[in-house]
């Protein structure tokens, strides 16, 4: 680089120019040479120093060492910044479960609520999970990127699923933060968050019901956070909308739009709470749910919105000792469009529906937390003219409680026991299982 | 109405002080360090007290709102955060501060890690490669930690590099000074021998000739088990140890226990700045842990 500047001065001083505007454009040529020299030599003067600095701190250490302890050392000097050994970090999630369901989960259904994308009961018996894989790493100094495949069987074939597959800038500023790719929508609490952070083992009613689980789509994300000691942090994305509740990639493919916003602070040193409001709005075209070989097909607008609030409590904030957290969120959600029923034509649906969710984890003593979770649903009547049908509002409102105790020998394993009393499905059902999750190579640190 | 408006307004608007310098610490001692070379013109802030156990701490949205106004974060490094630390810095949106950049400082770069291993199985526990984290319990380490510091405080507000450089070189004059009393003070202890609840004290340890003869943990970083304590039991049974060592947010039960039953005396060291009511500032903490460390060494 350098040389090329060299040669581009000694060429416009060699070759000179007779006008006055050619001298002054040479002039600016000479200006940017030297400027970019001067920048060139200060970045490697920077350098120097700095590995000065570490020679210095080097000698000053192995003096010290040699004449304090009098023996060889044991110790390493390094610059790193606390970066995994390996580049890109690699981690793998396992996750399975024995469980049992006193009802025949084949013909499990939710009146009024058809599954749809990834929701559904965890399988009878013993079976595995998704396995993920992870790999994350900075791309370069102005971007980082993620992956999740997720290896699942599925009718005893193996699949890879791209799960999460984004990038994000690193560099922007004034607070603003960007992602893009394919990631979990940054609504409610519990959307972003990877299935083994999950206190039970399986979502909420309002996330299965109106999120397909976990709302997972294309697109970009756009976050700022206020510079304010009280946590604000607003964000909206836009998605490609192919993906429960949207569908079909509508309106070119930016089906779906979200925003949100979360607050959050401490109160003592004992508790730290969080608070937020999102809002999604989705198309659907031709959106499938229910029985998968004869599904109900869905056209409209589907609108979610939802408040949560996380408080969260530790004595003297030593969460190792013991640690208390109590969440909950509430959803609306409107569906304007119709639905056309198996073998039917379209028929025309608005109806608002209301979901929730509270929960509490108990962790008394080091590596155990017991916890208590309620759920439920409501629909207004779509009218009389899907009376019968999978659609229509159930007679009594879906409810389940769960209670659960887990066990983690270390960061890095839990064994789960979990008791649900399902008053959701077809008929009243309980339902327990054993859930195990556990993880080898790097562990990303866990959101709040 | 409007007043009311105005009032929500103003308190959103940050709160400008005569501080030049938002430094953001991942511990206390580097927050106290920080304090002592920038004198008013850094505004500290500490993540972690002295009674919180820094490897687990959650990703709390008032310390990302801290991450994001700040000009330099400053920690141990060596993996001591990696269970928090890197949440709060993804969701912060703050270029300054992100590591490779000026505005972030790993301490433990800076110091001879002790027990640094490359490479480790997790069956091991939980142990760092990069080696011991808790740095801090040795004064030089301290000493070598506030150079680097005080060059990065000048060179992120070079409009007052001269009140840094005064503000460390009167630091280090000071901790010289300290550093030798201590190690006067502390000459009888050369020889003696720890149990520790975790492998919290190898500095300090390596610093003043204390050899460690055991651990509560079975495993570095998971709670004492009962087995591993009983065989304690007989292991010390006829002595062989001058304390038992254990931190302010460390379990009191498991070295009470080990203490009862063995006669040796189960002592509570101040790991960092806070952690005893004596603890105040770094030349305290260790004034502190050397006269906690000599009081239980003579009473024995």
């Amino acid at each position: 680089m350098r040389l090329s500047v060299m040669l581009a001065v000694a060429v416009l001083l060699l070759t000179g120019s007779n006008t006055t505007q050619a001298q002054e454009s040479e002039i600016e040529i000479l200006r940017a040479a030297v400027e970019e020299l001067r920048t060139d030599y200060d970045a490697r003067i920077a350098e120097l120093e700095r590995r000065l600095a570490v020679a210095e701190q080097n000698a000053m250490q192995a003096q010290y060492a040699t004449q304090y302890e009098g023996e060889t050392q044991t110790g390493v000097l390094t610059d790193t910044s606390g970066r995994a050994a390996f580049n890109p970090a690699i981690g793998v999630i396992f996750q399975g479960q024995a469980w049992h369901v006193s009802r025949n989960p084949e013909d499990y259904a939710i009146q009024g609520f058809p599954f749809g994308g990834e929701a559904g009961p965890i399988d009878e018996g013993l079976s595995i999970g998704e396995t993920e894989l992870i790999l994350n790493a900075n791309v370069d100094d102005k971007f980082s990127a993620w992956l999740t495949a997720a290896l699942a069987l599925e009718d005893g074939e193996g699949v890879v699923e791209i799960e999460e597959a984004w990038v994000e800038a690193t560099a922007l500023p004034a607070g603003l933060g960007a992602k893009f790719g394919r990631f979990f929508s940054g609504i409610g609490y519990l959307n972003s968050r990877h299935s083994h952070t999950w206190d039970f083992a399986d979502q909420p009613l309002p996330y299965q019901l109106f999120l397909g689980e976990q709302y997972l789509d294309n697109g970009i994300q756009v976050r700022w956070l206020a510079p304010t000691d009280l946590y604000m942090e607003f964000g909206g994305e836009w998605l490609q909308g192919g993906r429960y509740p949207a569908g079909g990639n509508a309106d070119s493919g930016f089906g779906s739009y979200s925003l949100f916003a979360n607050f959050g602070g401490d109160v003592g040193s004992n508790s730290s709470w969080l608070a937020g409001f999102s809002y999604l709005d989705s198309t659907a075209i031709d959106r499938p749910s229910g029985d998968e070989d004869d599904p109900l097909i869905f056209n409209g607008d589907s609108e979610l919105t939802s408040a949560h609030f996380v408080w969260k409590w530790s004595p003297d904030g030593n969460w190792k000792q013991k640690n208390f957290i109590f969440q909950s969120e509430l959803f609306r959600r409107r569906e304007d469009g119709d639905y056309a029923l198996p073998g039917g034509a379209p028929l025309l649906y608005d109806v608002d529906q209301t979901g929730w969710y509270a929960q509490a984890v108990y962790q008394p003593i080091p590596r155990w937390r017991f916890g208590g979770r309620v759920d439920g649903l409501s629909t207004d009547n779509p009218g009389a003219l899907f009376d019968g049908t999978a659609v229509a509002a159930p007679s009594s409102d879906p409810r389940r409680y769960s209670i659960m105790a887990d066990w983690s020998n270390s960061e890095f394993s839990r064994l789960r026991l979990q008791l649900t009393r399902d008053e959701a499905g077809p008929l009243d059902d309980t339902q327990w299982g054993l859930q195990y999750i556990h993880s080898i190579g790097a562990h990303g640190a866990h959101a709040f | 109405m409007t007043k009311t408006v105005y009032l929500l307004l103003l308190a959103l608007i940050p709160v400008t002080a005569t501080a030049e310098l938002d430094v953001f610490a991942c511990e206390p001692e580097w927050a106290a360090l920080a304090g002592e070379i920038g004198g008013p013109r850094a505004r500290t802030f500490s993540a972690t007290t002295a009674l919180q156990d820094p490897h687990y701490i959650q990703a709390r949205p008032s310390l990302i709102a801290k991450v994001r106004r700040a000009d330099l974060v400053i920690c141990s490094g060596a993996q001591l955060e990696i269970g928090w630390l890197p949440a709060l810095l993804q969701k912060a949106n703050n270029r300054k501060v992100l590591p490779g950049s000026r505005g972030y400082l790993e301490a433990s770069s800076y110091v001879v890690r002790l027990a640094a291993t490359g490479n480790v199985d997790r069956a091991q526990g939980d142990i760092h490669p990069e080696g011991n984290p808790h740095i801090q319990t040795n004064p030089h380490n301290i000493a070598a930690v506030a150079r680097a510091l005080g060059e990065r405080m000048q060179s992120l507000d070079p409009d007052n590099a001269a009140s840094y450089e005064a503000g460390l070189a009167d630091f280090l004059g000071r901790w010289q000074d300290a550093i030798e009393d201590w190690e006067a003070r502390a000459e009888t202890l050369r020889g003696a021998k720890a149990i520790t609840h975790h492998k919290s004290w190898v500095y300090l340890e390596r610093w003043l000739g204390i050899e460690e003869v055991a651990n509560l943990e079975a495993v570095p970083g998971l709670p004492p088990t009962a087995t591993h304590l009983s065989r304690l039991t007989k292991q010390f049974a006829g002595g062989g140890a001058d304390f038992i060592i254990r931190s302010p947010y460390q379990d009191a039960r498991p070295s009470e226990w080990l203490s009862e039953k063995v006669g040796i005396a189960a002592i509570v060291l101040p790991l960092t700045v806070g952690g005893t009511e004596q603890a105040q500032d770094l030349f305290s903490l260790f004034d502190d842990i050397i006269e906690r460390l000599l009081k239980a060494h003579l009473h024995e």
